[in-house]
């Protein structure tokens, strides 16, 4: 199974071209004429050179070597890779979404500003915000940009003395990153042994130092936080505000909104929950919606109508400002709005459906072999603990690594922090009965695999293109590029 | 119900699920969810569509709009109707790469990782820099993250930015610094550049990073030789925003003295799309790998000795770091990259070098022919690349829509970004434009008052 790839700087021959470009029809003046020589490039550019065919031929082979969602089952936990549907790739191609000018006048954009507006209000229904701007550009960008307007409202009141976000243990690396961006500390709220925050800690950390709450309801864990409630009413109480993470909003389309829990502001990873495929690390999106309180900080251009016309609207003197150049990912907007438009509302409420089955069931076949330290009634994804498996001499990094090697994506492993050797899966609703039964039955193996000689799982994989990838190495002494004369 | 074909489980399957989990219904599944939260009604959202009804739809959508292919686009100003060879979404196009996430089981992912890699060399070459990273949201998020970036590197918080910044990468950037409580200052202008002189005055051993773009909002390319010392004189960092397409013709960075270099990849051969997925560019020296956001892709070996490509440096990363990581970014633009890298690739340096020679040799003729009108003159002295920006003889808008009735996409206007410069387009002219619709611009112009 091993096979070595060349680089594309190994490859090609000084010569040879891959591209085809008109002669210049215009007179042309002496280079030197146009820009003084001290501002020009001295030394010739080095790059690749090579034909077309050996182009796609790199690339092809590349693709080869990397598994998607359409190569097989993808459990990866707080990921939500469910399938990336067809149709919302063909329409974002059309010419009259991908080659418009983002500075083009509002009489020459009319559809895209029409689409933005319905996506909104699609949006709005969907978590109950009574505005959403589409800017943040992935879900990291939306917790920035939520956190943003917060500030705002609070400054706004002339509460300056709001310095701190709380954050559950549970809580996924991008909110505190995001806290400490945002100017805040980040205070810690631990969960009890439900595996859910703490409310008793949570009343105890709230005081009036207190800007929000960051909270993943259904949290890391797949559980929903029942103490929702109580949780936001304390947070409430003492002026602060609520964020939600959107991240896992697969679990509850239909059953319930973060607008009815007591949220205030919410991002959404389109990129999950709304079927755009993630593009081995991006575009996503991340629209971020607001209760009518926080309206005014949005950031600036919202969208709006005036009779049937749409229209940019900058007209909000207490907007954060911008935070993307533009007005966010369109393109992959227009993808999760096709993908709202053909769910329906009975649609979007099936996902959510078959999403919690699919994970309710998945959990119910490996608690057969393994240990499932939050034993109950999960949503969208659960965790599993590999601490036993670990005691035997291969744990969860292992156990992912032996997935590899039976055509599978392996679920997230060591998150949440809270559980050691976790592994987090997450089947989606777009997988059938029999993809599930076909993991469980190779965890199961792998299960016996350890069991019986544990050292060769912790060697694996076997059957992939290159062998375990020794990662402590590529961070001790870092190779980032190519270069020449090292070949 | 809509979305069937996506949903493969069946009522049986359900049914016989529900039976394995030990629960009689779906309903069970969600008593979790306590009843003062559960929405008591079904979601209103409009009926759903067939596939067929949704491409219609959406169709009916894009057809509403103008476009790059039935206009003639003189706008730019960080966004270019440059051209993109048929190459790239053939690649992209490719599920493997487009239906994953990130890399983070790299033994699966060598293709993404590999080709992250392959960009990252590129990006390097182009301008000079040690290290680059696997992309930011865009070329305003990378101006941000640069500057904050020097803030770190230094432990100061101060950042000077040249008003011949893109108006929106400021916007971006005072945002991101007023919410951390670091403190922004704007740097005047001379002639529609960075004036130096009063640079040098603003500068202190307050001051974490200077920002400046090349070639400058206003299409001009810089003076920026002595800045670099004056920067490092107080121990500051060189932030520069760069146009990639500019740079197989201009001084990379590196040689003038920059210690970061951002900018927008968009004109590596990605689609305008109304202003996003764009290319953020992150590249920097090495010293400040540590400071440096976003993934990066590193050479490695597996227990056998072959060569392989891993996510590395991660302890700079909030998934490791969370509240004391370098920044908060996760998902980035990773296949927006993997297109540039093919464009990059397909292009080589003699094509990237023609494209840049044929983008200057068309806006100075059209700058040229325009400002030989009656009328119209040049706002700003100065060698241009790719576009500069004009006095016209009335309302920009007017103008822009009469050009529209034409199908052309004309200037930006600049007013809005710069009060004082009322009645200023900025006209970007790419290689893709022809004498011929160069000279109809020029006509229209010269008819127009
Ligand atoms: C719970 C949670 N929050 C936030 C994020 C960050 O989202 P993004 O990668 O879109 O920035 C993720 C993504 O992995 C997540 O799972």
């Amino acid at each position: 199974m091993r096979k070595s790839k060349a680089l594309i700087f190994e490859m090609g021959r000084s010569g040879r071209q891959g591209y085809s470009l008109p002669s210049c029809d215009v007179p042309e003046k002496p280079v030197d004429e146009l820009l003084p020589k001290k501002m020009q490039r001295s030394e010739p550019l080095e790059l690749p050179e090579l034909s077309e065919v050996e182009i796609i031929r790199h690339f092809t082979e590349l693709s080869t070597r990397n598994f998607g969602v359409d190569t097989g089952f993808y459990p990866l936990g707080s990921c939500t890779m469910k399938y990336n549907p067809k149709t919302n790739e063909e329409v974002a191609a059309l010419p009259g979404f991908a080659f418009m000018h983002p500075c083009q006048p509002p009489e020459t954009t009319q559809g895209a500003l029409e689409l933005l507006y319905n996506m909104e209000e699609g949006l709005k229904e969907l978590t109950a915000m009574d505005r959403f701007t589409m800017q943040p550009a992935a879900g990291a960008h939306g917790e920035l940009t939520g956190l943003m307007v917060i500030q705002a409202y609070h400054r706004s009141r002339g509460d300056h003395k709001r310095n701190k976000v709380l954050i559950p243990l549970s809580a996924h690396g991008t909110n505190p990153a995001t806290v400490s961006m945002a100017g805040y500390e980040v205070v810690q709220v631990p969960c009890d042994d439900r595996g859910l925050v703490d409310l008793e800690a949570l009343k105890e950390a709230v005081d009036d130092t207190t800007a929000a709450l960051m909270l993943t309801n259904p949290s890391t864990l797949g559980l929903f936080e029942e103490e929702i409630m109580p949780m936001a009413k304390a947070v409430h109480e003492a002026g602060g505000l609520l964020y939600y993470d959107g991240a896992n909003l697969n679990a509850i389309m239909g059953y319930a909104r973060p607008g009815d829990m007591g949220f205030d502001v919410v991002h959404l990873n389109i990129h999950k929950t709304l079927a755009t495929p993630h593009g081995g690390g991006g575009p996503g999106g991340g629209p971020v919606g607001v209760k009518e309180r926080l309206t005014p900080y949005l950031p600036v251009p919202l969208v709006d109508k005036k009779g049937d016309e749409y229209f940019f609207n900058y007209d909000l003197p207490d907007s954060i400002g911008k935070v993307h150049s533009f007005y966010g990912n369109f393109g992959v907007a227009v993808k999760a709005y096709t993908y709202m438009r053909m769910m329906g509302a009975g649609g979007l409420k099936q996902a959510s459906t078959d999403a919690v089955i699919n994970a309710n069931y998945l959990m119910s076949l490996l608690k057969k072999t393994y240990h499932v330290p939050y034993d109950r009634i999960c949503k969208h994804e659960f965790v599993v603990s590999a601490r036993p498996e670990k005691k035997k001499g291969a744990g969860a990094g292992d156990i992912a690594k032996a997935l590899l090697d039976r055509n599978f994506h392996p679920p997230t492993v060591y998150f949440p922090l809270i559980v050691e050797e976790a592994l987090m899966i997450e089947p989606t609703d777009t997988e059938a009965k029999e993809t599930l039964d076909a993991f469980a039955a190779v965890m199961e193996q792998i299960s016996r695999d350890i069991d019986q000689d544990a050292e060769k799982v912790a060697h694996g994989p076997y059957n992939t293109v290159v062998g375990r990838l020794d990662e402590v190495r590529a961070a001790r002494s870092p190779v980032m590029r190519w270069e020449k004369d090292k070949g | 119900m809509g979305g069937k074909h996506y949903l493969p489980l069946t009522d049986q399957d359900r049914n016989e699920m529900l039976a394995a989990i030990g629960v009689k219904s779906v309903e069970d599944l969600f008593s979790d969810i306590p009843k003062e939260v559960r929405l008591q009604r079904e979601l209103e959202l409009p009926p759903a569509l067939a596939e067929s009804e949704a491409i219609k739809h959406l169709s009916s959508l894009a057809s509403k709009n103008k476009h790059f292919h039935n206009c003639v686009s003189f706008m730019g100003a960080g966004v270019y109707d440059h051209f993109i060879p048929s190459v790239i979404k053939h690649i992209t196009g490719r599920s493997e790469f487009y239906t994953c996430y990130t890399p983070y089981q790299p033994e699966i992912s060598q293709g993404v990782l590999q080709a992250i890699f392959e960009y990252q060399t590129m990006i390097c070459q182009l301008t000079g820099m040690d290290v680059a990273n696997a992309s930011m949201y865009d070329g305003g998020t990378a101006v941000a993250e640069g500057a904050v970036m020097g803030c770190g590197a230094t432990r100061r918080s101060k950042a000077l930015v040249s008003r011949s910044v893109s108006p929106f990468y400021r916007a971006v950037l005072k945002n991101y610094f007023h919410s951390r409580g670091l403190e922004l200052e704007e740097i005047p202008l001379r002639d529609g550049c960075t004036d130096t002189g009063e640079l040098e005055k603003m500068l202190g051993d307050d001051v974490a990073s200077v920002i400046l773009q090349q070639p400058n909002f206003f299409g001009l390319v810089e003076e920026i030789g002595g800045v670099a010392d004056m920067v490092h004189n107080h121990k500051a960092v060189l932030v520069i925003s760069a146009d990639p397409l500019s740079l197989p013709l201009l001084q990379p960075p590196a040689e003038y003295g920059a210690d970061i270099v951002v900018g927008e990849g968009q004109g590596l051969g990605v689609p305008a799309s109304f202003g996003g997925p764009l290319l953020g560019i992150m590249a920097s020296r090495s010293k400040f790998v540590r400071q440096l956001p976003g993934r990066i892709a590193g050479e490695t070996v597996d227990s056998e000795g072959n060569r392989g490509y891993v996510l590395t440096l991660q302890t700079r990363e909030q998934h490791i770091r969370r509240e004391k990581a370098a920044s908060n970014i996760c998902s980035n633009e990773a296949l927006v990259a993997l297109g540039a890298a093919v464009y990059m690739a397909a292009m080589g340096p003699q094509g990237m070098r023609e494209v840049a020679e044929q983008c200057l040799q068309k806006a100075a003729y059209t700058r040229e022919s325009i400002t030989a009108l009656k009328g119209f003159e040049n706002a700003f002295p100065g060698p241009a690349f790719k576009e500069f920006a004009v006095t016209v003889p009335g309302d920009p808008a007017e103008l822009n829509r009469k050009l529209l009735e034409k199908d052309i996409l004309g200037g930006v206007d600049l007013a809005p970004f710069y009060p004082e410069l009322n009645n200023v387009m900025l006209f970007a002219v790419t290689e893709k434009r022809t004498r011929e619709e160069i000279d109809t611009l020029v006509r229209e112009l010269e008819g127009w008052k």
